[in-house]
């Protein structure tokens, strides 16, 4: 089945100069197992190419830290110049997270059913 | 063992204090620690600052001390803030006027020596290339239309002022875990040896310096933000720090917002790129065997930062004049709203290129359907569209394209397409601020940082 990432991670973006970063996080072990698998460059890289100044994996930089169930991502020459220089409504890219949680991946029926098993209290499983 | 209690004061030039308040009440704080730049807020002050030369610090210093410190003095709640800006000297006496006026006692100190627009002729002549930090290219092409040009300085000047016996502390340009690591040096007085505490302290120092961010606000989810309680009067993160480097963030009783592993981790990454070598000017932190856990309601224990030896540069980043912006938004209803905002969106392009006006960029957002999403937005039937904004932003060279851009709008109110609104009106161009970071040698520096308090009255 089709899943959107906001059924089993949370995520907030920021800038610095041209640059936006992502951290996203999995509500839990199993569901970091699934961002892991599923959340390539290659997929963040298409997710985001409209707003990349040179679409392309070699603009993405990922990071696995699965002490904190996270994966954090930078995308470089992303913000238009950067916030004082940038064209956008969204001139500091506080919005990229949501296009993150927007993006969709195939999964096993099984597997989604591992990470709602799992969930916290907080989590919004029904999203 | 001898612990700290730090509040997060503003997370930006323009936050609310009331938070805060509630720390200094029943936080049982010793420190507030402010941070009122984010990178963007130079290039705001340095505009201030051409109007006005006694400008060009963060303004919002003076309302917040007039309600804070009555209630911290008593308490023996000190001040860091980095609301100096482009000019910590200018932002100390009017503070200084303030407290005159108030009756107020307190030593004020300003560190100094982060501004180096008016030495960079003097920096480049003794090595200091200055190039780009991540496309090499040399300054020249900027150097002209620089407007500013500031270091990150590191704690150790913030911790000399407190040393001093300083109650507030107005920086300008500091790291911004500085600001929070300052006191911590000054405390238990940790060597750039304890690299562990001092990682320990620098997270402490990112998880506060958000403020409500650190605490459930803008929590980044869906479906999840509901679930954070009471944001009208939600209460920043508090730091508990002991001179071992232990860690645990909290929150004033009674305050709105969360403290959890969720809010915390996704403060923890905010703004952090490569999150194993995170670099501050006083340590370099790896977050990949950084522990989170929860000891109770909004209480988060943080163990495990590990420190590498403090860089041998200091950051810089500069700002240059990069153009200019125009921009307009106009309001398209139903029926047909869509497609009359494209209409409007390609004549208004066929214009500029008619007229031959020297425009580099043209962005066109269709507010209210896909300005943030894109090509990600769901398509709608055109009948479902109750109505959209069209916003046209370009880019110029030339203030006088950016300003006159908005007359390119109101003739089509008589000769557009129908059900047109809500013309947003013309509003001047503004300028755009290019970022230049670049790195510097220490010791062209450091030996100018200064720390000097004086006593009011």
């Amino acid at each position: 089945m089709k899943i959107r990432l906001a059924q089993i991670a949370h995520a907030r973006s920021g800038d610095k100069a041209d640059r936006a970063d992502i951290g996203l996080f999995a509500w839990n072990l199993a569901g970091y197992a699934l961002l892991e698998r599923h959340v390539t460059p290659e997929r963040v890289a298409a997710q985001f190419a409209h707003v990349l100044a040179q679409p392309g994996v070699l603009a993405v930089e990922r990071y696995p830290l699965p002490n904190l169930l996270a994966i954090k991502w930078v995308l470089n020459g992303a913000l238009n110049g950067g916030a004082a220089s940038s064209l956008r409504s969204d001139n500091l890219g506080k919005t990229l997270g949501a296009l993150m949680l927007r993006m969709e991946i195939e999964v096993d029926d099984a597997e989604v059913q591992r990470v709602m098993a799992a969930a916290g209290p907080f989590c919004p499983f029904d999203a | 063992m001898k612990t700290i209690r730090l509040a997060a004061g503003l997370g930006f030039y323009g936050d609310a204090w009331a938070p805060v308040r509630a720390a200094i009440e029943r936080g049982d704080v010793q420190y507030v620690c402010s941070d009122h730049l984010a990178e963007l807020t130079l290039a705001i002050l340095q505009k201030d600052r051409q109007r006005d030369p006694a400008a060009g610090y963060a303004r919002d210093l003076l309302p917040m001390m007039a309600e804070l410190w009555p209630l911290a003095a008593p308490r023996g709640v000190r001040f860091v803030l980095n609301a100096g800006g482009l000019n910590p000297e200018g932002a100390r006496q009017a503070l200084v006027q303030l407290f005159k006026q108030k009756g107020w006692q307190a030593r004020i100190a300003v560190v100094t020596g982060d501004a180096v627009l008016d030495r960079l002729d003097v920096l480049q002549q003794a090595g200091e290339p200055l190039a780009h930090l991540d496309t090499g290219e040399a300054i020249d092409r900027v150097r002209e239309q620089l407007v500013f040009a500031n270091v990150y300085l590191g704690a150790q000047p913030v911790a000399q002022a407190l040393a001093q016996g300083a109650d507030i502390v107005i920086t300008g340009r500091v790291a911004d875990a500085a600001l929070f690591l300052g006191p911590l040096l000054h405390e238990f007085g940790w060597g750039p040896q304890q690299r562990d505490a001092l990682a320990q302290g620098v997270v402490a120092g990112h998880l506060l310096e958000c403020s409500g961010q650190g605490a459930g606000g803008n929590f980044g989810s869906a479906g999840a933000w509901q679930q954070i309680p009471d944001l009208a009067h939600i209460g920043y993160p508090i730091a508990e720090v002991g001179e071992d480097g232990s860690v645990l963030i909290t929150k004033a009783p009674g305050t709105g917002g969360r403290v959890d592993f969720h809010t915390v981790r996704q403060q923890l990454l905010y703004e952090v790129h490569n999150p194993h070598a995170y670099v501050t000017p006083d340590v370099v932190l790896d977050m990949g065997t950084l522990q989170l856990s929860e000891e109770g309601p909004d209480r988060v224990r943080v163990r495990g930062a590990r420190g590498h030896a403090a860089p041998e540069h200091l950051k810089l980043v500069a700002g240059y004049r990069n153009g200019w912006m125009g921009q307009a938004v106009i309001g398209l209803s139903w029926p047909d709203a869509l497609t009359k905002a494209r209409t409007v969106a390609e004549t208004v392009q066929g214009q500029l290129r008619e007229k031959k006006l020297p425009v580099e960029e043209v962005c066109v957002e269709y507010l209210g359907h896909n300005a943030f999403l894109g090509p990600h937005a769901t398509p709608l039937d055109e009948d479902a569209i109750n109505e959209v904004w069209l916003r046209m932003a370009i880019r110029t060279p030339d203030q006088r394209v950016a300003d006159g851009f908005g007359r390119l709008f109101p003739w089509l109110a008589l000769s557009g397409p129908p059900y047109m609104g809500g013309f947003h009106g013309i509003t001047p161009g503004s300028q755009l601020l290019g970022l230049w970071p670049s790195r510097i040698r220490r010791a062209a520096i450091e030996p100018l940082v200064q720390a000097n308090v004086i006593e009011v009255p």
